[in-house]
């Protein structure tokens, strides 16, 4: 069975470290937030200008000048820091962000990352995730393997204008789990009951498939 | 003699000077932080062709939105548009131009441009159609783009409390790309909540240092929340 949204999380959330600054962008990887392990402190960055973002508010604690990136009102947790634009992308472009997780149309076997524009379509435009991906070192993207007409998202080339070149080394869809090294993607973990064969047939660009490649497991609820 | 007074009696003096053909650099990111009465003064005066700088473009009827109704921008810089049936008709109907710009690229054009730096080197962009036709320059074995500052005729700015001198302060996350817009505008006009006696602002407290301000107005907000998201 593919992964779904939550158990893709699920399975995000098991590459965060104690103490690690984590920016999570739209989507899937919001849901990250919901898995974060009790015993773990994470601070979660968010690219309006909040590092320390908490849990959406009560109604009563709703505040217009308290948002996210998403535009979404939150609360800060304890030991936030709100901050500029130009200091929050000094965080992102300097590299001191620990994790980035985002989402993405196309990946391809050089690390290149296609997720803000489809042409033809209308261009919304790419907010903050060409600084993302151009200034974590750490950045896993989180997508469907293939599209509904079984088209591999995994390319050789992407096709669609990039958000940025050769830098995503970490990619969970909800088949599998791969890493981008030397132009190859690399198999290393399955979603619960899917074949090697279907995962190998939906992934267009070049791909290293181990000896043994371990399903995922996940605990009910 | 008015000395460092920055204070001005109405919004009609507050945008005293703007014209069609102007530069507005604007504050907030979605509806949050944006000067919403200033940009209604602008509305009030009709001027068009206006180059207009601001992550976003607000939402049908509020905040820039409501320079799309009479067609008063002719350009923008932005880095996420959308939200905004009126701006996306215009998108397609070749009336408004729409340059697309890196969040973090936008936030430091406005922070170069006022801190007199023209230009600045960065990896955000490289390879993308953001970089096509950009100075490409290689440091410690990554190309960079070479991006340009921006400057404005206008910057118009919400802080939560200025006091007369012009120095502000941001509540929260209406902060934004609100101290960056302040450096950056050849007359910036800042709206507050609350303008207080110099002095009673901790001076080690303020984001946005009076030289750069040029005149401070005290408002009333809407403060519209786009995506009001509650705890369950």
């Amino acid at each position: 069975m593919a992964l779904t949204r939550e158990q893709m999380a699920q399975r995000v959330a098991r590459e965060l470290e104690d103490g690690f600054y984590v920016n999570l962008g739209i989507g899937i990887p919001t849901l990250v937030a919901n898995y974060i392990p009790e015993d773990m402190d994470v601070m979660l960055q968010s690219e309006n200008g909040l590092l320390g973002m908490g849990r959406y508010p009560t109604e009563e604690e709703v505040d217009p000048d308290m948002i996210n990136a998403g535009k979404q009102t939150v609360t800060a947790r304890p030991g936030a820091a709100i901050f500029s634009s130009a200091e929050s992308f000094a965080m992102i472009r300097g590299g001191h962000v620990d994790l980035t997780v985002l989402g993405a149309f196309e990946v391809d076997q050089n690390g290149n990352i296609a997720s803000w524009m489809i042409p033809g379509k209308l261009i919304k435009g790419m907010g903050g995730a060409m600084d993302l991906v151009a200034g974590a070192e750490n950045i896993i993207c989180t997508m469907t393997h293939a599209s509904k007409h079984g088209e591999s998202k995994l390319l050789e080339k992407c096709n669609l204008p990039l958000t940025g070149a050769g830098c995503i080394n970490r990619v969970l869809t909800d088949l599998a789990y791969l890493e981008i090294k030397d132009g190859t993607f690399i198999l290393k973990e399955r979603a619960p009951g899917v074949s090697v064969e279907e995962i190998v047939e939906k992934t267009a660009g070049k791909l290293v498939v181990p000896d043994h490649v371990p399903e995922m497991t996940f605990v009910e609820g | 003699m008015a000395g460092f007074d920055k204070r001005v009696a109405s919004y009609e003096e507050a945008m005293e000077g703007i014209e069609s053909g102007m530069t507005v650099l604007a504050g907030g990111f979605g509806l949050c932080g944006i000067p919403e009465n200033l940009i209604a003064e602008i509305k009030r005066r009709g001027v068009k062709d206006l180059t207009v700088v601001s992550n976003n473009c607000g939402v049908d009827g509020f905040g820039l939105g409501l320079l799309l109704e009479d067609r008063q921008i002719r350009k923008i810089l932005a880095s996420y548009v959308g939200e905004n049936a009126l701006f996306e008709q215009q998108m397609l109907n070749d009336e408004i131009e729409v340059v697309l710009t890196p969040q973090g690229t936008l936030a430091e054009k406005m922070r170069a441009g006022g801190a007199g730096i023209p230009a600045f080197y960065t990896a955000t962009g490289y390879g993308t159609p953001i970089g096509e036709g950009k100075e490409v320059r290689e440091f410690n074995g990554r190309p960079h783009i070479l991006e340009e500052a921006i400057t404005g005729d206008f910057a118009i700015v919400k802080g939560w409390k200025a006091d007369r001198y012009g120095n502000v302060m941001y509540r929260h996350t209406a902060q934004n790309f609100n101290p960056m817009v302040a450096t950056a505008g050849r007359i910036t006009v800042v709206e507050v909540e609350e303008i207080v006696e110099p002095g009673e602002l901790e001076p080690g407290q303020i984001h946005t240092p009076g030289i750069y301000v040029d005149r401070i107005i005290q408002g009333t907000f809407e403060k519209r929340i786009e995506k009001r998201t509650v705890h369950s």
